[in-house]
């Protein structure tokens, strides 16, 4: 439970307040190997740590992507280290996104603002296996068009012929001129199976509320809804407490759910 | 066996052969303490303790009893999983840095006067840190080498209800010793029953004479004394569902408007395990350290994420407390996170209740506003 020195290769401006980092294992003899999902807790020397989901191909895992976004004194200053700079690494923590469970079914990746990074080692896999797929349609909303995460290499997905890729942005200005409008409208116009479809759902707690909402009107069973929560974590093994949610503890039984499961609990406010 | 008051000092000196660190209770502050002690000398004989809500105060007693009070402020987490603590310390390298992770304490624990429900919490811990999937190190090695010395308790404080979540008042398990204090006709005498082969092996060593029925019979009666004292009470039966289904109920909103979310409840819990890291560096910023402290649910920045805290008000952090104790506690760790010593009862400044708290809200059960 002591973090690894990693060094940053490189630091990827994503938007204003966003930038993906790669890092190497400053030292040999680290093994580092993770499923789409999971997360590290990532250490700024003397600062402090913050948990971040792993943003790359898990099936190439180094060197190791993180997509930041500056909230507080740790992410700024991780975002601010530059390339030579170092960051303790510990983990992967926490459950995947059953990418294996979801084989033979269609498939709903459904992301808003920065969980799309989460998500994207999802799109990585499922890419890579398409053949175990049905249809798979990759649903994007952010807030603005400069909010878009990835932004050309969504493009190149949307080039796919077997990717349906869709994106929306809550409000733009003349120089947008894709969809207007929230994810959920996404959804609507969507192909998929409800009988076999399983969807990932990762945002806001509040659109991920009405993802649900939106596919449960389309008969998508509750158990093949499946989203990641966000708490806070100081420990990332069950330890602290600090990431409560109910019975589940956000860290070790999460941070992805089926949404079957904590349904009850995201209608309690605080809980 | 049966071991003469005296014989205290013996087990302070078989205890420092094995090179113990002994720990138990002491008069410091108007309260009985857990503190490291020298010899039986530093024992609160002759103290008792009364207890309510919100109310502790330390009176004499008219007898010598060593172990004539109930529980204190303090419970043998401070030991086990310290509320102040260096994990490591790191130096900046040319490739990075290096962590360095602190040494346990260099001599093993032996706490003595440690009564059932302490067992029972001592046990629910070790479920925490040590039987699920990642392992606490730190606690690891403070706990496996303890030595428990266990004290029947013969009399129970006014807000006791060990009787109530079945961890008391006799010790049954988890201990190396158990002494049951008799004090009667002008004898003074511990009976004690080994519960390992090392605690067997220092029994020996105490000089003890072997129990008669008469001895066994008051040792039981102390004991049983305790029981019929207990000054509260929680129905349990189907307490988990109780509180699952009543996430919103007026109750919540009654108790937070005298909660001061203080914190006094979650620090004197034998079981609350919630903690915090602070990372620190030194001046010339070469240096790195990471503290772990204890933390509390009732704290406003324990649930923080950015953009706000999850649980803004003191309604939602006692929910969050109770129904962890009394609730949550069972899905995550098969037993119920309360084991009735009354601590936080008795120290909050406010007296709230949690049995009272818990009874309440199954008066009016109201499962339909979920």
């Amino acid at each position: 439970m002591v973090p690894h020195p990693f060094r940053v290769e490189r630091v990827q401006r994503e938007t204003a307040d966003t930038f993906t980092l790669t890092l190497e294992p400053a030292a040999a003899g680290i093994e580092i190997r993770y499923r789409p999902g999971q997360f590290n807790m990532l250490y700024l020397f003397g600062v402090g740590e913050v948990p971040i989901s792993v943003s790359g191909d898990a099936a190439s895992p180094v060197p190791l992507l993180h997509t930041v976004r500056v909230a507080g004194a740790v992410t700024r200053g991780i975002c601010e280290l530059g390339r030579g700079g170092t960051v303790g690494v510990r983990g992967p923590y926490g459950t995947p996104w059953p990418v294996e469970q979801a084989e033979g079914s269609d498939l709903l990746v459904i992301a808003g603002g920065i969980g799309l990074a989460p998500l994207r080692s999802v799109v990585y896999h499922l890419m890579a296996h398409r053949e175990k797929y049905g249809r798979v349609a990759i649903l994007y909303g952010t807030r603005s068009p400069d909010d878009l995460l990835y932004r050309s290499e969504v493009e190149q997905w949307r080039g796919r012929f077997d990717l349906d890729v869709d994106v929306t942005v809550d409000h733009a200005g003349l120089n947008w001129h894709g969809r207007v409008g929230v994810v959920t409208t996404l959804i609507q116009q969507a192909q998929f199976d409800p009988d076999n479809t399983v969807a990932m759902v990762c945002g806001p707690e509040i659109m991920m509320r009405f993802c649900v909402r939106e596919l449960e009107d389309q008969g998508v069973d509750l158990g093949d809804i499946h989203i990641s929560m966000e708490r806070n974590m100081k420990c990332a093994v069950g330890f602290c407490g600090h990431c409560q949610f109910g019975p589940e503890f956000i860290c070790k039984d999460g941070p992805v759910f089926s949404y079957q499961r904590i349904a009850d609990l995201l209608d309690v406010r605080e809980v | 066996m049966v071991v003469v008051a005296e014989g205290l000092d013996r087990l302070f000196e078989a205890l420092r052969r094995r090179e113990f660190t002994v720990v138990g209770p002491t008069v410091r502050d108007g309260a009985i303490v857990y503190d490291e002690l020298e010899s039986a000398a530093d024992l609160p004989t002759g103290w008792t303790d009364e207890q309510d809500g919100g109310h502790y105060r330390l009176e004499r007693r008219d007898d010598e009893a060593v172990f004539g009070y109930v529980v204190g402020p303090h419970s043998w987490k401070r030991y086990l999983h310290p509320p102040f603590l260096r994990l490591w310390r790191a130096e900046k390298r040319d490739d990075g840095f290096q962590v360095a992770r602190d040494e346990a304490p260099r001599k093993p624990y032996a706490f003595l006067g440690v009564r059932s429900c302490e067992l029972h919490a001592i046990a629910i811990q070790d479920r925490v840190f040590l039987e699920g999937e990642h392992v606490d190190p730190i606690y690891r090695e403070r706990r496996e080498n303890a030595f428990i010395v266990a004290v029947n308790c013969g009399q129970a404080g006014g807000t006791c209800f060990c009787v109530s979540m079945n961890t008391g008042p006799k010790a049954s398990q988890g201990f190396d010793l158990a002494l049951t204090e008799v004090l009667e006709d002008g004898r003074h005498y511990f009976v004690v029953e080994s519960g390992s082969d090392r605690g067997a092996e220092l029994l020996a060593e105490l000089g003890g004479s072997e129990a008669t029925e008469v001895e066994l019979t008051a040792a039981e009666v102390a004991v049983k004394n305790a029981v019929g004292q207990m000054g509260r009470s929680l129905e349990t039966e189907g307490l988990k569902e109780l509180l699952y289904r009543n996430y919103e109920h007026p109750r919540w909103d009654q108790v937070a408007e005298r909660c001061l979310a203080c914190t006094n409840c979650t620090m004197v819990c034998p079981t609350c395990f919630c903690s915090s890291v602070e990372d620190v560096s030194d001046l010339d910023g070469e240096g790195a350290e990471r503290w772990r402290t204890w933390d509390s649910c009732f704290s406003g920045e324990f649930s923080y994420i950015h953009g706000g805290n999850v649980r803004q008000t003191v309604k939602s952090r006692y929910r969050q407390w109770m129904t962890h104790k009394l609730a949550t506690w069972y899905d995550q760790f098969g037993s119920s996170g309360c084991v009735g010593c009354g601590r936080c009862i008795t120290w909050c400044p406010v007296a709230i209740d949690i049995t009272e708290e818990a009874a309440a809200i199954r008066l009016d059960d109201r499962p339909s506003e979920q």
